[in-house]
């Protein structure tokens, strides 16, 4: 997902008070950030949400790609308007993991120097309009899939930040949906492109819930602790089950043959996406991971005379003030 | 010196004259920046028509622990609500 494989740390605290952390969240308490909490609990957190608001940052690349060529000045002002959103999911975000003893700037930094990830799905490319359209439709598609749950999530902080950020979600698929609708209902060329889109984005988007359960080591923990609320298979399966109907209604063809509708089980049966493709992008190896890097330390280095001088007119300022009272 | 922007905690007053509501924090240089930063952040879909910032490490919180004795008192305290007391039908509404 967003946070893909997060690796759930061990804990070494004392068993009673343990015992009593798990009775809070069975009966759906929330857990705040004075609380105390388990360790391992607090550095999945940070290193989950942490990912997360990355995903949210690094993913205005490919989409910002596209603001000064979109085709209309309507469809400018959605993308900017939606782009704008992502860097507030971000922001709620970090917020979010500051809470539980890091700071913005720490985490910031640890994106930048490769020590987090972001998720898979940034590292591919958008090539043309029609990847527009594809991302908002199944990137925001499949993060709705795992954020609705999350807002249920027991740690305060997170789940308030879930739910703002779903209020919003809901706009950025349908506009990609709209976008891909048009070109798949437009000419030849333009189905073209939109059924392009789709072939090239459907098994990136698949691996954006992260590897098969069967593969999912660290699922266990974070489920008992409810800051993981399904399982990567159960959110895929879903994912596909949504987004079949929805390709078939644009009369675009989801690039699996062995995608079929399986009666007894109620799902679509589908082929699962080249693991060692995720595993390749995982490690630095994507089409895209080097330019978002680079993109990302080029805006904190560039941006860095700017956050000293407000800081140092603010701190003027202040002293400014005080000496005259 | 450390050159973080402080962090600033966001509360927000809606259309509806209800009382400003925490909606969440983010880092500026000063209160003036932390207000318009507000705005951009919290304000995108008409959520609000007042903005108050304050800076997070000026906020004093009860702390966790203090749960029982600050708040089991008022647990015991059941005439406190209307519905304690009966009242009969004939009186009407009160
Ligand atoms: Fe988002
Ligand atoms: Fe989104």
């Amino acid at each position: 997902m967003y946070a893909q494989m997060i690796k759930s740390e061990a804990t070494q605290d004392d068993p009673e008070q343990l015992a009593a952390f798990q009775a809070r969240i069975d009966a759906g308490e929330k857990i705040e950030p004075k609380d105390w909490m388990p360790e391992g609990y607090r550095k999945t957190l940070i290193r989950q949400i942490g990912q997360h608001a990355h995903s949210e940052i690094v993913g205005q690349l490919p989409e910002g790609n596209w603001i000064t060529r979109a085709p209309t000045l309507e469809r400018k002002a959605i993308l900017l308007a939606k782009v704008q959103d992502e860097a507030g999911h971000g922001l709620y975000l970090y917020g979010a993991a500051e809470t539980l003893g890091v700071s913005r700037d720490e985490l910031t930094e640890m994106l930048l120097d490769g020590r987090m990830k972001y998720s898979s799905i940034f590292n591919y490319p958008t090539l043309n309009w029609a990847d527009i359209g594809a991302v908002g439709w199944l990137v925001d598609g499949a993060a709705i899939m795992n954020q609705v749950p999350l807002q249920r999530t027991s740690y305060g902080p997170y789940s308030r930040a879930m739910i703002r950020i779903c209020k919003e979600e809901s706009f950025h698929q349908r506009q990609g949906y709209d976008a891909i609708r048009r070109m798949a209902e437009g000419s030849d060329a333009q189905k073209k492109m939109a059924q392009d889109a789709l072939n090239r984005l459907w098994y990136p988007s698949l691996m954006m819930f992260g590897p098969s359960d069967k593969d999912s080591v660290h699922s266990a923990q974070s489920m008992a602790w409810k800051i993981k609320m399904n399982t990567n298979d159960e959110l895929r399966q879903k994912f596909v089950d949504q987004t079949v109907p929805q390709a078939e209604y644009l009369g675009l063809t989801v690039p699996d043959p062995d995608l079929k509708w399986n009666e007894a089980r109620g799902h679509y049966d589908f082929t699962d996406p080249d693991w060692t493709e995720f595993y390749e992008v995982l490690k630095g190896n994507g089409p895209c991971n080097t330019d978002r890097l680079a993109a990302r330390n080029k805006a904190w280095d560039e941006g860095a005379w700017v956050r000293d001088g407000l800081l140092a007119h603010a701190r003027k300022r202040t002293a400014r003030k005080m000496a005259a009272e | 010196m450390k050159n973080e922007w402080p962090l600033w905690e966001v509360f927000i007053r809606g259309q509806h004259g209800l009382s400003h509501r925490h909606v969440g924090s983010l880092h500026a240089p000063d209160a003036e920046m932390a207000i318009k930063n507000a705005r951009d952040v919290y304000t995108r879909r008409n959520e609000g028509v007042s903005i108050w910032v304050v800076e997070a490490n000026q906020i004093s919180a009860s702390s966790p622990s203090d749960k029982g004795p600050l708040y089991e008192p008022s647990e015991s305290k059941v005439y406190r609500h209307p519905t304690f007391f009966d009242i009969p039908d004939e009186v009407g509404a009160m």
